[in-house]
């Protein structure tokens, strides 16, 4: 077998990851609600979505970790299921699902062989993992013992010894501190470069916006939204700006006048849609006229978190 | 401030329902084995088994052994159970010691040819027939029941015998009967043989009367005779069991971690299957048991004396057995339990139970018959046996083939189940 994972002839045209009307539902709660989407070689696909909207049942879906009511996965054309699906697949869960009793090389040994690597094959592996995960130095240390960022690193280089062709990773910087989080993707960005196929879950749109070619948007088990960052913005908002005003004064009076404006309030922030930067002075006029003290405004293009925002009332990280 | 913190320990207590029923389920379960082996069911007071090997089919004899079967806390048996329509042979002194070798009985009685002739000794040096009791030295209780039945049974059963003994004694220590005295003597002999078979065709018999020592009785340990200690290599195997099982219910627990890290999730996400998985589990952990019982016994070679390296084929089998049923054990409470709290609970009224019933904490002749039954229902008890067999009664590989196959038939019955509950954990 060689390093880099072979799914077989004619597989090639198929993509990387296609699913087709996805149904999954747990007792009265509907996770899945006919969910299509594809990801293309070599790209990083961002799915964005609040808690509860599907995201991780997709994930679990696409690893085979969810048996789905309807609808079909295939991964460069296997079913979800089946050994060369599995084989073409890397996974990088939300947790920290590591040996933490075992060092990173034992741990990275222990998931390289039960991807069916062996003997050279498998130590060329331990070995890259090591060099692009930056724990070489850390080799021997036992994962229980790393700091925060590096078991994210060694839990990302489990998922990727064997070199799969399409990734998942589910949130892989949560809780690290923001030198770990350049490293981090600055390993997404080297798999990346070498074609592989990315689905990248996150609450930060910061990295959704540094890291992914595409966007989906999924809420209530829908994607409600798909395309590329400016794409996104385009559809959501076309050529319109946003206004961004705080204001002094009684917080029921203010939620009240910006209801009445069709703004929304977001951490005591109001925010309005305009079409024309003229219609910033009318809406002024009308908030001192209302008795509201204004205490800064600005004007700024909508972006990813606006148009999520936008597209499922509620903010990302909620 | 006292208060608070008791009031907020006690939430916490009943948040735990695991934890909560344990405190109070086991206790009482706990309560109830002991009092059902150690007190009150007086009805169901462990019975000795006694295998009899009449050689003289004399009068007396015959009597003796009548005697001993109405005897409520003897199970008398002359020859082996049979399932078939046709009966078995009587057991011989060579059968009946190979039974108590092979631990079928604790305790068997020969009657040797001649008893009925001079059956009553008055005193050490009597010239009487001594009966032989064949016995097993682990178990110390049985065969001090049976010689004072025996002799309670003489006393009752035989006062023919008794009487006719007593006059050769009165004839030979005061120098003669006279010809009147003798013929008194001879009546009354008759009206006794007369009131003897009345008695015996009414079936009835007085069991109040008790005495001792007018019987000889020669003990012979048959199994056992050169162990330094017996109970030792019992203690070995009854505690390493129970032992071997809260190890492996603590394996157990690891699975439950990985499940819960997300691990189990990763790793069956590769090209490891459930059954793959579980299978791989149970070996290390028949393996871990297996080695644990190694050390185990090694201790008690160096430090106890315990004959290991005499009986290496038989502890390698009875060990790995034994490790793979145990190991078994833990995978079904793995599989079944969702939490480590409940892991917990379930594995320790589990194992103790199963340890009490199962004679790792006190030896099951000593129980019940009903319990002794209930134990053929855990590890301990089969494991126990096997051992037993080993390394007290040094009996061969081939003698252990039910011990062998009960405890291959849990560990793969309990696998089997636990790979069926498993299921939940390969996909929703």
């Amino acid at each position: 077998m060689s390093t880099a994972v072979s799914v077989g002839a004619g597989a090639t045209l198929s993509p990387p990851l296609s699913i087709d009307s996805l149904v999954k539902r747990f007792a009265q709660v509907t996770a899945l609600d006919g969910v299509s989407l594809e990801v293309r070689s070599g790209e990083c696909l961002g799915l964005l979505g609040p808690n509860g909207a599907g995201k991780s049942t997709l994930i679990r879906s696409i690893v085979g970790r969810v048996v789905p009511d309807s609808g079909r996965v295939a991964v460069f054309g296997f079913p979800s299921d089946s050994a060369k699906a599995r084989m073409a697949l890397g996974w990088v869960p939300q947790e920290l699902a590591v040996y933490p009793r075992l060092s990173c090389r034992e741990n990275l040994v222990a998931f390289g062989r039960y991807h069916g690597l062996r003997g050279p094959e498998l130590k060329k592996a331990v070995d890259w993992c090591l060099a692009w995960s930056a724990l070489k130095d850390r080799a021997g240390e036992l994962a229980k013992n790393l700091s925060g960022g590096m078991k994210r690193r060694l839990n990302m280089a489990a998922g990727i010894l064997h070199r799969p062709k399409l990734v998942l990773m589910d949130e892989p910087t949560v809780g690290v501190d923001p030198q770990s989080r350049n490293r981090i993707f600055e390993m997404i960005e080297a798999l990346k470069a070498e074609g592989t196929a990315i689905i990248y879950t996150t609450h930060y749109m910061e990295e959704a916006e540094r890291l992914c070619d595409r966007i989906a948007i999924i809420d209530h088990g829908h994607i409600i939204a798909a395309g590329s960052g400016d794409e996104l913005v385009r559809s959501a908002f076309a050529s319109r700006s946003q206004v961004v005003a705080r204001f002094d004064g009684e917080p029921e009076r203010i939620a009240q006048w910006v209801e009445t404006h069709h703004g929304r309030l977001v951490d005591s922030t109001a925010q309005f849609t305009i079409q024309r930067s003229t219609e910033i002075a009318s809406l002024l006029d009308d908030a001192a006229k209302a008795g509201l003290e204004l205490v800064d405004v600005s004007m700024r293009r909508p972006n990813l978190e606006s148009v999520f925002l936008h597209l499922t009332g509620r903010e990302l990280r909620e | 401030m006292i208060w608070n913190i008791a009031r907020t320990a006690l939430t916490a207590l009943r948040r735990d329902r695991a934890a909560l029923a344990l405190s109070f389920v086991l206790p009482v379960v706990f309560f109830s084995i002991f009092a059902a082996v150690f007190g009150g069911q007086r009805d169901t007071t462990p019975k000795v088994k006694l295998i009899v090997v009449d050689e003289d089919q004399s009068h007396a004899s015959q009597q003796l052994v009548r005697a001993l079967e109405r005897e409520s806390s003897l199970v008398v048996s002359t020859r082996p159970d049979s399932k078939k329509s046709q009966p078995l042979p009587e057991y011989s002194a060579a059968t009946a010691e190979a039974a108590v070798k092979a631990g079928d009985v604790p305790v068997a009685l020969i009657v040797p040819k001649g008893f009925g002739q001079n059956p009553i000794g008055f005193g050490s040096d009597n010239g009487a027939t001594s009966l032989e009791l064949l016995n097993d030295k682990s178990d110390t209780i049985a065969p001090q029941i049976v010689v004072g039945l025996l002799q309670k049974a003489a006393m009752t059963s035989m006062p023919l015998e008794m009487a006719e003994q007593g006059m050769k004694y009165t004839d030979r220590y005061i120098g003669g009967l006279t010809p009147d005295q003798r013929k008194t003597m001879e009546d009354n002999l008759d009206n006794l043989r007369k009131t003897e078979s009345d008695r015996t065709s009414n079936g009835s018999g007085n069991s109040d009367s008790n005495g001792a020592g007018i019987i000889a009785i020669k003990t012979r340990a048959v199994v056992g005779q050169d162990k330094r200690n017996p109970t030792l290599s019992f203690e070995a195997a009854a505690i390493g069991v129970m032992f071997l099982l809260f190890t492996a219910s603590g394996s157990a627990g690891a699975l439950l971690d990985e499940a819960e890290s997300g691990t189990l999730d990763r790793v069956l996400s590769s090209r490891v299957t459930m059954t793959s998985l579980l299978a791989g589990k149970l070996t290390f952990n028949t393996l871990l048991a297996f080695v644990q019982l190694v050390v185990m016994f090694l201790w008690a070679w160096a430090v106890f004396k315990v004959d290991l390296f005499g009986h290496i084929p038989g502890f390698i089998v009875m060990g790995l057995c034994t490790a793979f049923a145990v190991a078994a054990f833990g995978m079904l409470l793995a599989s079944t339990c969702h939490t480590r709290a409940q892991l917990g609970a379930v594995s320790t009224l589990l194992i103790l139970v199963m340890s009490a019933v199962g004679g790792s904490m006190f030896p099951r002749f000593l129980m019940p018959e009903a319990m002794q039954k209930a134990g053929l229902f855990t590890i301990n008890a089969w494991a126990i046996d096997g051992f037993t067999k080993v390394f007290w009664r040094d009996l061969p590989i081939s003698q252990l083939w039910q011990q062998i196959s009960v405890l291959l038939a849990i560990g793969i019955g309990l696998f089997l189940i636990a790979r069926r509950i498993a299921r939940r954990w390969e996909s929703a």
